[in-house]
């Protein structure tokens, strides 16, 4: 399809497209939970009428601005990304990718720019309830901005309700309710907003936690916890349970990440979690070598994960690659070569159309149906390439997993000595706590890691590699625009830190 | 309804929503222009930050508009999304760049600690201002003049020159509409102010503002000019409907404007209200010339994009392979796409509504500068 692969722009393209939405990824988690953990705040003075609440609205509401702000500026890099790195991408699956991100932005980025504006500087210009449901807008409008970008990412990771058009070789959709309800869009959405809630909770109990280890706006801090521990209690047991979904899913839909993220290259019944392990990083498919360095098993859970069914069969790496036909699994090897056919065939359609061979054409174009849905497979040069990075997929896997698991405990302790009372005297939760925030960033920035490194080399599973989705471009332009981006991002958020530090330590205004 | 029109209906349909959504991102580019008046208009802290305070409740808009533009444009034509935007790399991207920096400015601007201090945020403000409507006006001009592309049998984008879309500011026509935009701009932002700002006891600047808007538009004639005069003298792309291939034809766009009068209706009834704002606003002492001129620039920009898309006309149209230049009809999404696409755009009138009556109650009271004084200073930019 591309005469020449030029593969250091598909990889600049790559390391700048995780650049900006990691850092996009920075602000979004915070603006999706924090926004509502402002309503309540809000609800609650409206409700109780009562000065003190309005000021720690405002105080949360203040911090919210300051990380909203930069959000932005991330976001709208990342949408264009697709056209100014990507076109091929573009053009090959536009037809179905680009609805849900126009839909976004008419759903859901018009809430919240223009509720926005009401949220903070409508206090004295309108109405008390009139402000509140702005401040429930912006909340419901960031997240409805997440639904649709991530039943686009779902879409990625799963298409679904579309198929291929050889003449116009691109796919289009066939069925908007298979793309919008599909069961990556629902679980990629649940999961990723439900971990947003759960940062936000962290980022109100860190800040409280440190007010109450100086003994500064001690009423105000554990109102705040009280709220935030309830709100990230809920949010973290959702996640998991949503966490757990998406490995059910990956089993049916994406083998490969589910046996990278815990390092099984050969399937096996009654299949382990490695709950700790070193990953032997040289292993590749085929070969003998240990897949771990060291390791310590939990026998039996990852079938049940993926398949909720004890002792059932997972396939590892290698059954993938190179098939397992005592579980009908076909093979990566098996598969370039009718996808390498499908190219043929495509490629012989469009010569014999050009030409105007009606009878070749159709011939070429029967034929290409036979192998159309390898065609992906066609433009991979090798079965290793099929396979995403084990280590990088299996780390951010465990990681993720355990500081989630550890996010339930924490945010139980907090609400546990709210609701004694004692939440003053266990200072040596403070640290924990502020820790955690820290911890559940890494993990939110890990999760990302696994959905789309776990799925390499796709940009849209099985049908179209990176390499072919990029633009044609000199590989210099991207690299100039990577350092761009990077310095640009870099300096935006030392300032937003900055920023965010001063105001944390002038804290909210005190009622007297 | 919905469901049965064809998929030319849609096509023209979606050409006309996208321009819509680019005609009110013009009118919307009053903050833009605004951003560009802090330093000329303001001498003190005080005009300034009311000036910054009057558009940056808006700024989120403007912002969301382009945004949506982009959007609507990656579902309604998404060949002209990947052939552009991955065409004509850095045009996009330094106009991004400047949206970037804009997103932070009005928030980070006077808060402490800030790491570059507050003139350095007001020049980003000007930067998005003046570079970034100037590029977009380039990008647009180029509807009209061409790009250097080639799209190969599987429509995927090559561009032809290293420059990777900067070439079109070698272009007169296309620089001039980039200049008459951020120069239109700079009147739609001072015709905002007056508006918007309560200037009791600022007599001095609420003249410099008025004088604003005449000399910027004084300013902005020249190159309405070589606009106008190179739109309807200029050869243009033509398709030939019988056959859809596209060549080259003497006066193409003025062809378009004699044959769809509507159009040329439209093109002068904009100027006329924008020509009508900027008279009342310098000359009768009136404060309402913002919705005059408002929606005299999304007439304007209405009638640019229908002459460029419409009556036989490729929108994004390539110099290097003329064959391969972009029609409405080529570059669309699938009929299914479309119709979903259309039912989804139902809601439009509504996310307008909601948007008008927000406006109205937040902008019935004019911004008074001891809003910005006092006790609540620091919750404003």
């Amino acid at each position: 399809m591309l005469e020449q692969i030029d593969l250091s722009t598909v990889n600049w393209a790559r390391a700048q497209f995780a650049l900006t939405a990691m850092y996009h990824w920075l602000f979004v988690p915070l603006t999706l939970g924090l926004t509502f953990l402002c309503a309540f705040f809000e609800t609650i003075y409206v409700k109780t009428g009562k000065e003190e609440w309005k000021e720690l609205t405002k105080f949360w509401m203040k911090l919210f601005g300051i990380n909203f702000a930069i959000g932005v500026a991330t976001g709208i890099i990342l949408e264009f990304e697709f056209g100014t790195n990507w076109a091929n991408y573009s053009w090959m699956v536009g037809d179905i990718f680009g609805a849900p991100l126009a839909i976004e932005g008419i759903v859901a980025f018009f809430l919240e720019a223009t509720f926005f504006a009401v949220m903070f500087f409508g206090w004295n210009r309108v109405s008390k309830g009139f402000h509140l449901l702005s401040t429930w807008m912006v909340a419901i409008g960031s997240n409805l901005s997440a639904l649709w970008i991530l039943v686009a990412n779902g879409w990625m990771q799963f298409p679904t309700g579309m198929a291929f058009n050889p003449d116009t070789a691109r796919f289009e959709m066939q069925n908007f309710f298979d793309v919008v309800l599909s069961p990556y869009a629902i679980s990629k959405f649940t999961h990723a907003t439900t971990s947003g809630f759960a940062l936000s909770s962290f980022f109100v109990i860190a800040i409280s936690s440190y007010y109450l280890a100086r003994r500064r706006h001690v009423k105000m801090a554990k109102r705040s916890i009280a709220v935030a521990s309830v709100f990230g209690l809920i949010a973290s047991l959702m996640v998991a349970f949503t966490g757990d979904e998406a490995a059910f899913i990956d089993g049916k839909h994406q083998p490969m990440k589910l046996a990278a993220m815990e390092g099984l290259w050969d399937g096996q019944k009654n299949a382990p979690v490695v709950a700790f392990g070193i990953v032997n990083g040289m292993k590749e498919p085929g070969d003998f070598q240990d897949p771990f360095v060291v390791e310590f098993k939990i026998p039996g859970l990852l079938s049940l994960l993926a398949n909720r069914q004890a002792g059932s069969f997972v396939p590892g790496i290698n059954d993938l690659v190179f098939g397992n036909k005592d579980y009908n699994i076909t093979g990566v090897t098996d598969m370039i070569k009718k996808g390498k056919r499908a190219v043929k065939y495509l490629a012989e359609y469009k010569a014999a159309k050009k030409a105007g061979d009606l009878t070749k054409a159709s011939n070429a174009l029967a034929l290409f149906n036979q192998y159309k849905d390898f065609l992906g497979y066609g433009h991979l040069d090798s079965p290793k390439e099929a396979v995403p990075p084990v280590s990088i997929t299996f780390y951010s896997f465990h990681i993720m997993a355990a500081v989630g698991t550890g996010m339930i405990i924490i945010f139980l302790l907090y609400l546990f000595f709210t609701a004694k009372g004692t939440i003053e005297r266990n200072t040596w939760l403070y640290p924990i706590g502020i820790l955690f925030f820290v911890l559940a960033y890494i993990a939110g920035e890990a999760g990302w890691v696994v959905a789309e490194v776990g799925r390499q080399p796709w940009a849209i599973q099985g049908l179209l590699p990176v390499k072919v989705a990029r633009t044609d471009i000199a590989p210099v332009n991207v690299k100039l625009t990577f350092f761009m981006f990077l310095i640009t991002f870099t300096l935006l958020l030392i300032a937003e830190v900055k920023i965010m530090l001063k105001q944390i330590q002038i804290g909210p205004k005190e009622v007297k | 309804m919905i469901g049965s029109l064809d998929l030319a209906t849609l096509q023209k349909l979606w050409w006309l929503l996208g321009s819509v959504v680019g005609s009110l991102f013009l009118f919307l580019t009053f903050v833009q222009g605004g951003q560009t008046l802090i330093w000329q208009l303001g001498k003190n802290e005080t005009e300034k930050s009311l000036i910054i305070n009057s558009i940056g409740r808006k700024w989120e808009l403007t912002f969301t508009t382009l945004v949506l533009f982009g959007g609507a444009l990656f579902a309604a034509f998404p060949k002209f999304y990947a052939t552009s935007f991955g065409g004509a790399y850095w045009v996009w991207i330094a106009i991004l760049f400047t949206f970037i920096v804009q997103a932070v400015s009005f928030e980070y601007r006077k808060k402490p600690e800030n790491l570059f201090g507050p003139t350095v945020y007001e020049a980003f403000l000007f930067i998005n201002g003046v570079v970034g409507i100037l590029l977009i006006g380039t990008a647009v001009g180029t509807f009209f003049t061409g790009s250097n592309f080639v799209l190969n049998e599987y429509n995927l984008v090559k561009w032809t020159t290293p420059w990777r879309g900067l070439e079109a500011a070698q272009n007169i026509f296309n620089v001039s509409l980039g200049i008459f935009l951020v120069l239109n701009a700079r009147v739609l932002g001072a015709l905002y102010l007056l508006n918007n700002i309560d200037f009791s006891g600022m007599d001095a600047f609420k003249t410099r503002t008025r004088n604003a808007v005449l000399s910027n538009f004084v300013a902005s004639l020249p190159f309405l000019l070589i606009v106008l005069i190179g739109l309807l003298t200029m050869d243009g792309f033509n398709i030939d409907p019988a056959t859809g291939i596209v060549s080259m034809m003497p006066f193409k766009y003025l062809k378009n404007l004699i044959e769809m009068p509507i159009v040329l209706i439209i093109l002068l009834t904009g100027l006329g209200l924008v020509i009508f704002a900027v008279y009342s606003a310098r000359f009768q002492n009136k404060d309402s010339g913002i919705w005059f001129a408002g929606l005299g620039t999304v007439l304007v920009g209405l009638a640019v994009f229908f002459t460029a898309g419409y009556n036989h006309t490729p929108f994004y149209p390539s110099k290097a392979d003329l064959q391969s230049s972009l029609t409405i009809f080529n570059a669309s999404s699938s009929h299914y796409t479309l119709t979903a696409m259309t039912y989804v755009a139902l809601i439009i009138p509504v996310v307008l509504a909601y948007i008008a009556y927000v406006w109205k109650q937040m902008d019935s009271k004019k911004l008074k500068a001891q809003e910005l004084e006092g006790p609540e200073a620091s919750e404003n930019y």
